[in-house]
């Protein structure tokens, strides 16, 4: 066997958090701390481009793969990656570093047991995106609510105990169905091996509860409309670097479910609740959209534009074309970068004026001219504007959704506008306008790791919106697939 | 000639007993002596009792009144193990409340005597003679700390109650006699006609009173004051070893004698199971003091391990058998952290008292966010290891609404864990407790949090162990 590249992955960081452990803790900024943090996450980053360049992309079959016996004759231990999951890895690794360096402005207490929180999360969401077996995936799914629930209960703002609460238990709430789910599967099929039961298939006459229950994880997750109220709650009070991580990769575990086990292995019940997706779908670009434009409080807004946003993803998911997941994973990627990016340029300003509301702020282009153009770009990726990787997944998915339903596109195009909308009055009144309060005029322009941490974000933005061939090699032969297999699926029953 | 190795482990018990007492009788200020010997005696018992009997497959003793097989031997090691630790880290409770006595070691080794043969009973009044053996050591500790009120009472209710549910239960097992024609297990399961009404009565007086021993709603009423009046190292004993002893009995007497009625009883075992954990999740919520909200939680975890008993499958009793270990050592660690809540001589229980506690004993708290995540049943901590076993087996015999309504009640239960860990972790600290505490309390805490957090990675062995017992 090979060197196990993927579960050094899983373990480097929480080897660093040990490290962390044994160290002692200092008042205010912890630089030894923050340094081991970085260079553990630095490191992995390193590991998982390795991993890219070294990928195959011309096949479909999981690589690097490891399987271990766990519980005997049971569960075993069996990871590895495929076109859709690596993209996932690097996003997970390429987010965490830039969140360790832009803690010292949001986190002031315990320093160091944040950046052992982050780093746990990071390596259970590693495990996520690369788990093979139903059960290991579920281990880390859930495992990942311990180290979150602490992030924004510890560190978050003024009703981070009603956020955390809300996080924990609609999230806890979706999953148990799941694994009441996943033990079904096995006793139906003997095993939860995710490569063979893609090969044995799972009976029809079960398909449709069990992707219900998958499906009531995974909406909680996403969010999907209705049950999304959890989000701009958990995001509003959370400090910026768990924004950052919930928005960025938290979200996109439910995306990647949806595509590795609710596609894959319930491709009938997959078909038969399409209509239920599309609503959902449909109602959650719409109306989070009209919510987002009335929003005083700027994270909340970004908060229910990644609604509307998730809301692309899944719909591009279930048109189940070629152009439509590749679109999705595109845009989970995308959104992954960009969010990332708005929770960031708001954590920036309100470090400095400790205010998330809309109202204080106007007219910040004549103060700070660095920061409103950095955030330019970030709206206009963050609307889709051509030439920003925003774009590449909203197109790809219309044109999927166009193919399979022409009512849905039209519908979910308005959507685009509404995004367009809110963003571009959001940056109006934050950054044009005149500049009324007088607290604005001493406000600094970014320093250097702010500036360090957007210009790194903004960079694969722009690069994958004028390039995006490597992504989508990347992904290509993984979904021609992924729907090859379903449509065969589809047509033996 | 009966082979009495097998019953070795209590005839030393019973012996080491005697001695002790006689021990406490004539020598003067001699608490700490009996302490140390019978530390010492549980130890040798546990090492014959590995010796003797854990190889054994099945053997049957004194007319077949009495069982040595896989279950019995490790439910034994299980009740000896939590008698240990429980002695073990009492002494400085029980010095800082002056009841630092012989009696003390005496009773719950006496109590443990009691476990152990209804451990091994295959007969009714076997059975009945352990069970009372081991409640009246139980009534006498629950009192323990005699000056106070709260001890007083709990003791008295635990008397009442329990003498109440004995009478049932001996109510049942006339009954079962009376239509068996026997009190040995093997023959009641040989003899037995399914057609009998009246014997479903006896079925039903004896299950409720074994509910009523391991707290299983709706018969839970004392465990809450019971819990909350004893003292905190008896209530730790409570909390454990003798739902281990009572569970085996439960077991026992489901699958032995009336497998062939399961019509009749499984229905019942469902809804004791459904009850519990909704109830124990629900009723926690509202609760202030650490031990009564310990008490609903652990009646929440006897519906679990119940939902196992309800599938009648070897799956069903194993992944039972394998709740209840994992809860014990849960349990082991939560109290090991209650019993370091102390401040000058005097020790804490309420869970305001937790209050910021993250801020002046970190790792102490770090160890308690793991239990209680752990007992909510959050992965990769033990306690979802325990959960899953049970649900696997309950699933495979598709029993869905008993696995839904179970999960979503962890979901309820999850609540009052959280709040907990938000007292802990989200609010204003308060003044510092003591951290001279003793060197066994610190070991079983830190042992114990260890096996929580990395069961994961060894889980087959549990596993292997449990997967010997062969009820059916």
């Amino acid at each position: 066997m090979n060197f196990p590249i993927l579960s050094s992955l899983i373990l480097l960081p929480i080897v660093g958090a040990l490290f962390l452990f044994f160290t002692k803790d200092k008042e205010g900024n912890n630089l030894t701390a923050k340094y081991v943090a970085l260079f553990t996450t630095v490191v992995n980053f390193l590991i998982s481009i390795y991993l890219w360049i070294s990928f195959d992309q011309s096949t479909s079959s999981f690589q690097f793969v490891e399987d271990r016996t766990w519980i005997e004759g049971f569960i075993n231990y069996k990871v590895g990656v495929d076109g859709i999951s690596i993209l996932f890895i690097i996003l997970t690794t390429f987010i965490t570093p830039l969140c360790i360096i832009s803690v010292n402005n949001s986190v002031k207490n315990r320093l160091r047991d944040f950046l052992i929180a982050i780093l746990i999360m990071e390596s259970f969401m590693i495990g996520v995106f690369c788990a093979l077996d139903l059960v290991v995936f579920y281990l880390f799914f859930e495992a990942g609510l311990i180290p979150m629930f602490l992030i924004i209960g510890i560190w978050g703002g003024a009703r981070r105990v009603y956020s955390a609460f809300k996080f924990f238990l609609y999230t806890l709430l979706g999953s148990v169905l799941m694994l009441v789910a996943i033990i079904s599967i096995y006793w139906i099929t003997g095993t939860t091996d995710v490569v063979q039961l893609y090969d044995i298939g799972i009976d029809v006459k079960y398909q449709n509860l069990l992707w219900l229950a998958f499906f009531s994880s995974f909406a909680v997750k996403t969010p999907m409309w209705p049950v999304h109220t959890w989000l701009p709650d958990a995001h509003v009070e959370a400090p910026t670097a768990g924004s950052v991580l919930l928005a960025a990769i938290l979200l996109k575990m439910a995306g990647y479910g949806f595509i590795r086990f609710s596609l894959g292995l319930f491709p009938v019940a997959s078909e038969v609740f399409t209509p239920l997706i599309y609503t959902l779908s449909v109602i959650a670009i719409i109306f989070t959209s009209l919510i987002a434009l009335m929003q005083e409080d700027m994270k909340k807004l970004i908060a229910y534009s990644s609604v509307a946003h998730m809301g692309f993803v899944t719909l591009g998911i279930f048109t189940l074309q070629q152009q439509g997941i590749e679109g999705s994973i595109i845009q989970m990627i995308s959104h992954g970068l960009v969010s990332a990016a708005l929770f960031l340029t708001v954590g920036v300003v309100y470090d400095r004026m400790h205010s998330r509301l809309i109202s204080t702020y106007g007219g910040l282009v004549s103060v700070i001219p660095k920061y409103s153009i950095l955030f330019m770009l970030f709206a206009l990726a963050s609307l889709g504007l051509p030439g920003t990787s925003g774009f590449i997944g909203e197109f790809l998915i219309l044109m999927g959704a166009f193919k399979d339903n022409f009512l849905v596109a039209v519908i979910a195009s308005i959507g685009v506008i509404l995004g367009a909308a809110y963003m571009l009055w959001l940056y109006k009144r934050v950054v044009f306008g005149k500049l009324i309060n007088e607290d604005l005029k001493k406000i600094l322009d970014l320093n250097r790791s702010e500036y360090f941490i957007l210009s790194c974000l903004a960079a694969p933005i722009l690069f994958f919106g004028f390039y995006p061939d490597p992504l989508i090699k990347t992904i290509e032969v993984s979904v021609t697939d992924l729907i090859n297999m379903h449509n065969t699926n589809i047509a033996s029953k | 000639m009966e082979n009495l190795n097998l019953i070795l482990p209590e005839i030393f018990i019973s012996l080491s007993i005697m001695f002790l007492l006689i021990l406490g009788v004539f020598k003067n200020d001699s608490s700490k002596i009996t302490f140390n010997l019978s530390l010492f005696a549980i130890l040798i018992t546990t090492i014959i009792t590995i010796n003797e009997t854990f190889s054994v497959t099945r053997e049957t003793l004194f007319n077949e009144s009495v069982v040595i097989d896989s279950m019995s031997s490790l439910m034994k090691i299980i009740t000896l193990i939590g008698g240990f630790i429980v002695l073990v880290i009492s002494s400085t409770y029980l010095k800082t409340f002056k009841i630092y006595n012989i009696e003390y070691p005496v009773l719950i080794l006496s109590s443990i005597l009691g476990m152990m043969v209804m451990i091994s009973s295959n007969d009714l009044i076997v059975f009945y003679m352990g069970l009372e053996l081991q409640s009246l050591a139980l009534y006498v500790l629950a009192t323990y700390n005699r000056d106070q009120l709260k001890s007083s009472e709990a003791g008295l209710k635990y008397f009442v109650l329990s003498a109440l549910s004995s009478g049932l239960l001996l109510y049942g097992c006339s009954l079962v006699y009376g239509f068996s024609g026997s009190t040995n297990f093997d023959i009641i399961s040989n003899q037995l006609n399914s057609e009998e009404y009246v014997l479903t009565f006896g079925i039903v007086f004896i299950l409720v009173g074994l509910a009523f021993k391991i707290s299983a709603v709706p018969f839970h009423m004392w465990a809450p004051d019971v819990y909350e009046g004893s003292p905190t190292t008896v209530t730790l004993f409570f909390t454990i070893v003798p739902k281990v002893a009572a569970l085996t009995v439960f077991i026992r007497f489901l699958y032995v004698p009336f497998l062939n009625l399961i019509d009749q009883w499984q229905m019942i075992i469902v809804f004791l199971s459904i009850a519990s954990m909704v109830f124990g999740a629900v009723a926690a919520i509202g609760q202030t003091n650490i031990k009564r909200l310990i008490a609903y939680s652990s009646i929440g975890h006897i519906g679990y391990t119940l939902a196992g008993l309800a599938t009648a499958s070897n799956e069903g009793i194993q992944s039972s058998i394998i709740y209840i270990s994992i809860y014990v050592v849960m349990n082991l660690a939560l109290f090991s952290c209650l019993l370091m809540l102390r401040r000058k001589d005097q020790y804490y229980e309420d869970i305001d008292d937790l209050s910021g506690l993250s801020k002046n004993h970190p790792l102490l708290s770090l160890c308690l966010l793991l239990i209680l995540f752990s007992l909510a049943g959050i992965p990769p901590l033990a306690g979802f290891f325990a959960k899953f076993y049970v649900f696997k087996a309950v699933l495979e015999q598709s029993m869905y609404f008993l696995a839904i309504v179970g999960l979503l009640s962890t979901v309820v239960a999850a609540f009052y864990y959280l709040r907990i860990i938000k007292i802990m972790y989200f609010d204003k600290e308060k003044d510092k407790y003591d951290t001279d505490h003793s060197l066994w309390l610190k070991f079983s805490l830190t042992v114990s949090t260890i096996l929580i957090l990395l069961y994961f990675i060894f889980p087959s062995q549990l596993v292997e162990v449990v997967s010997r017992i062969n009820i059916i």
